[in-house]
């Protein structure tokens, strides 16, 4: 199976191996990864919780969500690059792992319903009154968002758990 | 003083509500999972705070917003942690209790409640001015690396064999 053969490869190369092992390395890495998530999780929910009219109600939701996503969008790379770096340490082991695929369908999804809301549902955010409500489909894509998230939190944590006893 | 805590440790261990957050197999996940997420308030709060103490982000939202809104985040998401830790704690007490790297952790955890007070009392006695004063920053600055080593202090609980050794 050519995935196998990949997973095989990318766990042979230099840098994997000394993730492995180096007893040091992966743990620096998952802190790294652990760091960065909290602040991607913690910014989306507040970007959420506007949508949902719960917080920043003198804010304007096309300003909360301007202000704040580009740092989540940099904040998520250096958990994909340290997250990327763990996997290639275990590369046949995560992958096969039932938490970590689970994990990557909930971000996939939580990636389209973003996908959704900014490109059809949410299109007209700039145009919504202010001091109006959001309109049920921003709390629809907000409350989504929310849930996936913590979906990919416990998915993490079950990782950790699975994978190293 | 070191053995008093350990006997501690060993008692607690026995307790049937230690035994329980042991055995009931969810427990322990679940609230690690509660923490994280309570994690995820307070840095998500305090580096957007900082950001915008700094005048690096938000500047449209004025610093006196921006602070009143985020800061009672931190507070609740400090109570999430002080009773998912005290889970924890109660469910793993050698893990813990008796582990250099959880003890300088809750210094640190202290030190930072200690500075967010400070920081706090600065922003809201100015909530006039949009510009945060130097000792602010300087705050907020500090604060921040605290709750970035309180992170990975948080992780390398798990891995204190791996510096100090089986024990």
């Amino acid at each position: 199976m050519p995935v196998q053969q990949i997973l095989e490869w990318l766990e042979n190369t230099p840098l994997a191996q000394a993730v492995a092992e180096s007893p040091v390395l992966f743990p620096m890495i998952e802190s790294i990864h652990v760091l960065a998530i909290t602040f991607v999780v913690g910014s989306i929910a507040m970007v959420d919780l506007r949508l949902l009219d719960f917080t920043a109600r003198d804010q304007k939701p096309s300003r909360i969500a301007a202000d704040i996503l580009p740092w989540t969008w940099g904040a998520f790379i250096v958990a994909v690059i340290a997250g990327s770096l763990m996997f290639i340490s275990q590369a046949e082991k995560y992958f096969a792992n039932s938490a970590f695929r689970a994990k990557f369908v909930l971000i996939a999804l939580a990636g389209i319903n973003m996908l959704v809301f900014q490109l059809i549902t949410g299109r007209d955010i700039q145009k919504w009154p202010d001091g109006a409500k959001t309109p049920l489909r921003a709390k629809i894509a907000g409350g989504l968002s929310l849930t996936l998230w913590v979906g990919v939190v416990a998915c993490g944590r079950w990782i950790g758990f699975t994978m190293f006893g | 003083m070191t053995s008093s805590l350990q006997h501690f440790v060993d008692w607690l261990a026995k307790t049937p509500v230690s035994q329980t957050i042991q055995k009931v197999g969810w427990i322990i996940p679940t609230v690690q999972t509660i923490h994280i997420l309570a994690i995820a308030a307070v840095v998500g709060s305090m580096v957007l705070l900082d950001l915008r103490v700094l005048g690096i982000a938000a500047r449209a939202q004025s610093l006196s917003s921006v602070s009143h809104r985020l800061l009672p985040w931190v507070w609740r998401a400090l109570i999430v942690l002080l009773l998912s830790g005290l889970v924890m704690v109660t469910g793993e007490p050698g893990r813990s209790l008796v582990n250099t790297i959880f003890q300088v952790k809750m210094a640190l955890v202290m030190l930072a409640a200690v500075l967010t007070f400070f920081l706090q009392r600065d922003l809201y006695a100015h909530a006039a001015s949009d510009a945060a004063s130097a000792g602010a920053k300087t705050i907020a600055a500090f604060s921040l690396a605290l709750w970035v080593a309180i992170v990975f202090a948080g992780r390398w609980i798990a891995y204190g064999d791996t510096l100090f050794g089986a024990g």
